[in-house]
This record gives structure tokens, sequence and C-alpha cells, in this order.
């Protein structure tokens, strides 16, 4: 009995590793579901039409995000490969290095790994936390990544909206919310929508084998039962012996 | 008190447990195993290569790379085409009989899918050396007064001719490798994509 | 068969070692759920072997190129990325089965004579085993790998006169670079796993020699029939084969089960900082190590008191290091005359099981940040200079409330 609570309190031990990895104050959650293919056939739209001129995602091959997602070869070169003839080449950019220091001041980061770095969460609020700031060298500011270098590159379809701040006791301003300037061509329910399906498809490119990894889980949970079934019955038999 | 050992039952078991065991250690090697296949970017390397002949002129050569390795495509004369019925006697396997060296739209007298344009892996195949061209005939090419042209290989003197095939009493064993290719349209070919396979 | 056998064995040792280390090798009986780890640690190394000769098949150790190449290994590479999890997660698992190994031998008094050697080869092992995973952790070269090799290195810099040098010897270079990985590499390839095969098998050596130790830290040996069998000795074979397979299912179960449902095990076993690549213009706001060396981590930033002689630092990097040598003197710290924790008396269970539980909550601090409040009342950093204190009281008041405790009278035979 001792021995079987000791078991079972050493395999909860992950679960709680898992409940203490929070961290995620202020951040809005977003639902991830990659079993959702329509989702991420849009997010990686969005991704190739937003995204990908100044970002690269240098570890995805066009090819497999076309099999991985249900985008046959056809759609996939009219759709999603606008840099590159060969879909078994990676997501690169064309924007140079040099070119992005300068206009920029810093070169767009890496976007396959994002979701992984950052979380699913950060980024969905990353999206969705964008406002008009005149004293900004883009014109753009990011509440939650406050003087970011990157412009408001989906401002056509969430449209112009202004941060208020109210100033505290301490000297600090503190964010008090946004205001609407102009209407973009999404309402805002639809430009969360789009971009969750954008999150969803982040947290793809972060990690294909994550479509597959689950399903093939469950099959070697059901065989391992079994093993341990058997080799236990197998020990008990031997051990009859033993006084 | 003691008890009986059945030992049947603790065979069973132990055959039972250990068949099961050894589908689990087999699957667990599978993924090791598939991990020294080729890899997606070498997969990627090895991708079908696309050539614009247009600009081939009649009797010329060119070459690209597939896979590593040298193709050559030859836009060959009518000349050339009917030498190769001429010099038959001289051939080790004029017929093509060794299968694997071309696919079946290339198991015919010109080994190619249109007579004029020839496609052959520039690729000895006595031991992998890169033979040179010998276009020019007779005496002036330097191996013999009736050599009607093709290659020869100089690393240890194998002889092929415009289609490819291996002359007899050489180093080499069989034709040179006809790689799966197709027409994409009159002037453009794919190299690694099999005619059946391009709609 | 029989005929194959005798012409090996007339030319090699095969039924003899097999039988003296297997088949006639005789076991204490009453092995528990605590005499699992040791076949467990050794299933884990050959796996780490195995899955990291494939992951060195296709990583390459160059600062401009590693990073890539370890993606390269999750998407391109057949199955890459099971092998890939298999190793990260099985290092931490390495480390669960070295604590619960350890663990086991302090509740059995497994260390004390004449079992000296077989505990000093393990711990020579488990500061291996450290090694082996600080230089591993450098390769993937994401900004945690990086930032926190710049940090442990530098803790050599804290060693007066000949520390700066000595730095810069381990680096090959003035900062953590690409010299630096390459080496790292051929540590973490070849350097430590020949030498903790050596040191395995030196350990199991030392243990057949002397013989298992048991939960009744009664010696078996000295109560033998007339062939010269321990009566309460099983042979290794059968016995132990099937019951370890046993435990090797439910601990493969477990281990896979992280694998394919939670490889990161939010941040526990693989941190999010290192899905970024290396870059030494940004520090990660926390610099922490994996959960297994957080302890020590801990222990090295409780020392903050400046108006120390040399300084704080050096003295935490002293403190780190006596908080584990401190656990190679436990054969002659421990005074009692009892072996298992079974016949000790209240003191000791007390002092272990408080050193257990610090031991866990100095880990827990050793992730977090020192000024905040992750507790209750204090600041991390005095709970964790709490625990320092703790930590050291377990080891070196030792030898005063081991004589001091009253133990029970050990049986002649064992009771299961």
């Amino acid at each position: 009995m001792k021995n079987l609570i000791k078991i079972a309190v050493l395999s909860l031990l992950p679960v709680l590793a898992m409940a203490s990895g929070g961290g995620n104050e202020g951040l809005d959650p977003v639902d991830i579901n990659l079993a959702d293919k329509s989702s991420l056939q849009r997010g990686a739209k969005t991704f190739v039409n937003y995204c990908l001129s100044c970002h690269s995602a240098a570890y995805m091959r066009y090819e497999r995000m076309g099999t991985d997602l249900g985008i046959n070869e056809q759609l996939l070169r009219e759709n999603l490969m606008l840099a590159t003839e060969k879909p078994g080449d990676t997501m690169t950019v064309t924007m140079s290095e040099d070119g992005a220091k300068k206009w920029f001041g810093v070169v767009p980061p890496d976007l396959s790994l994002t979701a992984r770095s950052k979380g699913p969460d950060w980024i969905y609020t990353y999206l969705r936390s964008f406002y008009w700031d005149k004293s900004s060298p883009t014109g753009w500011n990011n509440t939650l990544f406050p003087n970011v270098a990157m412009p408001h590159v989906l401002y056509r379809l969430q449209g112009y909206r202004e941060a208020e701040f109210e100033g505290t006791a301490g000297g600090l301003q503190h964010f008090a919310g946004y205001v609407e300037k102009t209407p973009g061509q999404m309402s805002n329910e639809e430009y969360d929508a789009a971009m969750r399906d954008l999150t969803n498809f982040m947290v793809y490119l972060a990690e294909p084998a994550k479509l597959v990894r689950y399903k093939i889980g469950v099959w070697v949970m059901i065989f391992m039962g079994v093993l341990i079934l058997l080799t236990y019955a197998t020990k008990k038999e031997y051990w009859r012996d033993v006084h | 008190m003691t008890q009986e050992v059945d030992n049947s039952r603790r065979r069973m078991l132990t055959t039972v447990t250990s068949g099961v065991g050894l589908v689990g250690v087999g699957a667990m090697a599978v993924p090791f195993v598939a991990s020294m296949a080729p890899s997606a970017r070498a997969k990627a390397a090895g991708a079908p290569v696309e050539v614009d002949i247009s600009t081939l002129k009649e009797g010329r050569m060119l070459t690209v790379e597939w896979r590593g390795k040298p193709v050559w495509i030859i836009r060959r004369t009518q000349k050339m085409l009917d030498d190769l019925a001429q010099i038959r006697d001289r051939l080790a396997d004029p017929d093509s009989t060794v299968l694997d060296q071309q696919p079946t739209y290339a198991h015919n007298e010109y080994r190619s899918i249109r007579p004029e344009i020839l496609i052959v892996l520039g690729v000895c195949t006595h031991l992998g050396c890169a033979p040179t061209e010998k276009f020019a005939t007779g005496a002036a090419s330097g191996i013999s007064d009736d050599w009607v042209g093709g290659f020869f290989c100089p690393c240890h003197g194998s002889a092929f001719d415009f289609a490819g095939r291996v002359f007899r009493n050489v180093p080499a064993p069989t034709n040179l490798v006809v790689p799966p290719h197709s027409f994409l349209s009159e002037n453009r070919i794919l190299v690694g994509v099999d005619q059946e396979e391009t709609a | 068969m029989a005929r194959l056998m005798e012409w090996v064995d007339e030319r090699f040792p095969a039924t003899k070692v097999w039988e003296e280390h297997v088949s006639k090798y005789y076991t204490p009986k009453n092995f528990n759920f605590w005499y699992y780890f040791g076949s467990l640690l050794m299933l884990v190394m050959v796996l780490q072997i195995v899955t990291g000769i494939v992951l060195t098949m296709h990583y390459k150790p160059d600062a401009d190129l590693a990073f890539a190449s370890v993606e390269y290994i999750m998407r391109d590479v057949p199955a890459g990325w099971f092998i890939r999890y298999l190793h990260s997660v099985g290092a931490s698992m390495l480390f669960l089965a070295i604590y619960l190994h350890m663990f086991r031998a302090m509740l059995y008094g497994s260390y004390k004579g004449p079992r000296e050697l077989i505990w000093i080869l393990g711990m020579i092992l488990y500061i291996a085993m450290m090694a082996e995973a600080f230089f591993g952790y450098l390769l993937p070269w994401g900004n945690m790998s990086y930032w926190g090799a710049q940090v442990i290195i530098s803790l050599f810099g804290a060693i007066p006169v000949v520390g700066e040098g000595l730095a810069e010897w381990i680096r090959g270079d003035f900062v953590v670079s690409d010299a630096t990985l390459n080496r790292f590499f051929a540590f973490h390839v070849i350097l430590l796993p020949l030498l903790l095969a050596l040191l395995v098998y030196l350990h199991i050596v030392a243990l057949h020699k002397t013989g298992s130790n048991n939960p009744d830290g009664v010696e078996i040996k000295k109560q033998k029939d007339d062939k010269g069998v321990p009566l309460d000795g099983i042979p290794f074979h059968p016995y132990y084969t099937v019951k370890d397979i046993f435990g090797a299912a439910v601990f493969m179960a477990i281990f896979l089960a992280i694998v394919f449902f939670a490889p990161e095990l939010s941040g526990w076993f693989l941190e999010k900082d290192n899905f970024e690549p290396a870059n030494i213009l940004q520090t990660p706001p926390d610099i922490v190590p994996l959960w297994y060396l957080t302890p020590y981590y801990s222990i090295l930033r409780a020392v903050t008191f400046e108006w120390l002689p040399g300084g704080a630092k050096l003295w935490g990097v002293m403190a780190m290091g006596l908080a584990i040598v401190l656990f190679f003197f436990l054969p002659w710290l421990d005074r009692s005359k009892v072996k298992s924790i079974r016949y000790r008396g209240w003191m000791y269970k007390f002092m272990l099981g408080l050193f257990a539980v610090t031991f866990v909550v100095l880990g827990y601090l050793g992730t977090k940040n020192p000024g905040h409040i992750d507790l209750i009342w204090f600041k991390n950093v005095v709970w964790a200079q709490i625990g320092m204190v703790i930590y050291f009281a377990f080891f070196l008041l030792m030898p005063i409330y081991t004589r001091l405790d009253r133990t029970k009278p050990e049986p002649d035979r064992l009771t299961g």
C-alpha cells in the first residue's frame, strides 16, 4: 500500500509541474485547436500575406505545410508560395538584414518558434494590442510590447484606434483603454477570430509534430498498459517461489 | 508451505510477455532506423530539375545536375541516329536487356522518349567517373578509325555510344543509366519525374 | 547450443561471469520500490547513448548552425522529433532516478561500511552526470543555453588568483563562443560518456564484492545454509530480472507519456527561453538551470553577504561546492550502529524527512527570482538561506544526532 502511494505521488509530480507553469497574467487566453484544419489554413493565408514579407519562417517548408494542412500543390503554389517556385524550399524572406536594420532598427525575428518561446496567449494578445501613436517612428505602438519597432501590418483589417492613459500617483502612465477612431474591414469579433486562426497556425508552425504526437501517444499508452499487465503477471508467477 | 511450480504456466507467461516485449522493442527501433533515411532537406535538394532545351542545337549537348550527378541531354542528328543500328556488333548490350539501366519508356532502339533527344546520367557504370565527350568521328577522335562518336571514360578506358550503350571489351559492364524524365512541353524536360506521372 | 557454449567457455569466462554475477548471484529477497532505480538508471543511460548517437548524425556543433540543426532534427529528419524528445525528457528522467536511487541509500544506510566505496563511486557518477548535463545543455545554442553556460563558467572566475585564466581556458575564448560550443560537444559526446561507462562498471564491481544492502539493513551473508547460500538470498536471475523488467515497463510508460503528451512539461524539461537562438545582446529575464541543478543553484544564490572576505560570489561558489562534497562524507558522518531507517530513532527520521523537503524547496526556489516572494512572508532568498542552513545542519550535525538517537535492535533475518 505504501508503495502504491509513493508511485501515485510520483506520477502526479508532472501534473503539479504543469499546473505551476503559469505566468500568463495580463494575457488574453486563446483557444488552440490543431485539429481545426480550416482554421490552420486561414491562419496560413494570413501569415503568408501579412507576415512573410518581413519575417521569415525559416524552419518550415512549403511542401510540409501543404501536406499537413491538407492543401494540394496547385492551391499551395497559387495562394501560399509567393516567393519561390520550389515547394521543397523553406519559408525564407527576401528582405535583406542590412535593409531591415536601416528601416526598422532591428531585424524582424524569425517566427518559426515564437509560439513556443512566447506562448500562444502572448501572440494572440500582441496582435490585438496595437494602437495609433503619432510620437512613434512607425506611427504605431503596442500595449503589450511598448515601443515595438513593428508597425500594425494588420491595420486595414482591424482599423485605427488610439490608447488612453491615466497618470497614477507615482507619475507612471497606466493604460486605461482603447478609443476606436476608424473601423477596419473586419468587425472586432471577425478580427479576433482571424487572429485566433493566425495564432493557431503559429502553434502548428512552431511544432508540426504536434499534429501526430498525441495520436501516436494514445496507441503507445494502450500498448504499455498491456505490457505492464503482462510483466506484472510474469513477475508474480516467478515470485511465488519466494517466501 | 511449498507450492507446486507450474512450469507450463511460467513458460506461457514468459513467452507471451517476451513476445509482446519484442514487439515493443521493434516498434521503438522503427523511428531510430527511419531517422537515417533521407531527410526532407535531402529530398528537397534531390527534387526534380526542369530543363529548357529550346536553345539546344542539333549535334550539341548540355549538362545539368540532378541529385548530385551530371545529366547529359543531347539533341542527336539524323546521322547519329542512323549510326546506332550500324554498330550493334561492337556493343555489349545493344538491346538494353539489362532493365535496371533505363525506364520502360526508354527501352527502345534510341533509349529515349523522342528519338532526337537523349537523356542519360554522365556516370560511367564501371566505377563512377565522368566520361568525356568524343563527338569527333574517325581518326580525329583519337580512339579508332571506325569511331562514330560517343563518350570515352578516361579512368579505365570504357566507351559508350550516342545512346549511352556500352562497347564490348571495356571495364564498364552496363549501358549508361537513363534517369526518370518526362516532357512538360516541346522544349521543357523535367528530370526526376517519370513520363506517366506528369499529367 | 551446449557445445557452442563449451567452445566459448574454454576461451572466455562467459558462463562463469553469468553465474557469478547473475544466475547464482544472491540478492536479498526483500527489495522494495526504492530498489528499482539502479537498473532504471542503466536503462536510461543506454537510451541516452542510443538517442545521442542518432542526434549526432544530424546535429551541427557550430555556433552558426547548431540552433537550426536542432530544428532540422525536429522537422526534416524522419521521427527526429521523437528522438530529440526522448533525449531531452531522458535527461530529466535520469536525474529523477538518480535522486530516488540516492535517497534509497540514505533510507537504508547503503553507504555504510563495507559499502563506502560504492557510495563514493556513485557520488563521482553523480557529479559526472551533472557535468554531462551541463555540457549537453549548451549544445542547442538557445538563449538559455548560452547565458546559463556564461553564468556557470564565470563562477570559476571567482576562484582567487587562477580564476579568470581558468575560465578563459575552459571557454577557449574571452566569452562563451563557438570555441566553447565545439569543445563542450566533444566533452558531452565522448569524454564524459566514456568516463560514465567506466564509473558504472566500477560501481557494479564494487557492489558485487560486498553484495547489496536491503531495507532491513541486515547483512544476508551472515546467515548462510550448508551450501554457502545466504538464507535470505535469492538468485538475481530470474527473480530480479523479471521484477526489474516490470519496473522498466512502468517507468517507460511514464517516460513515454511525457514524451508524447507534454515533452516541455510547462518549461520544466524544455525551457521556453531556449526556443530563441543565443543572443549575446539580450539576457533572458531569469537565468535558471534545469530543475535537477536548481537545489545547488539556490544555495549558490543564497550567499549574499558581501562583507565576507573575497566577496559573496566566492563564498557562494564554495557553499555550493561544499553542498555536493558533503555527500561524500556520509559514511563517516553517520555514527549510527543501525543501518536502516526502520530501526533508527525519531531524530534521524525527522532530519532525513526535513532534508528531503528542504532539498525540494531549495530546488523550487532555484527556479524563481530571489527578490520575489513566492512562498509566504519572506523573500525567496531568505527561505533559500534558511534552507541552506538546514541542508548543512543535516550533514554537519549528523555525528551528534545519529549517536544520540535511540535505535531499535536489528533482526537477524529479513522481515520483508
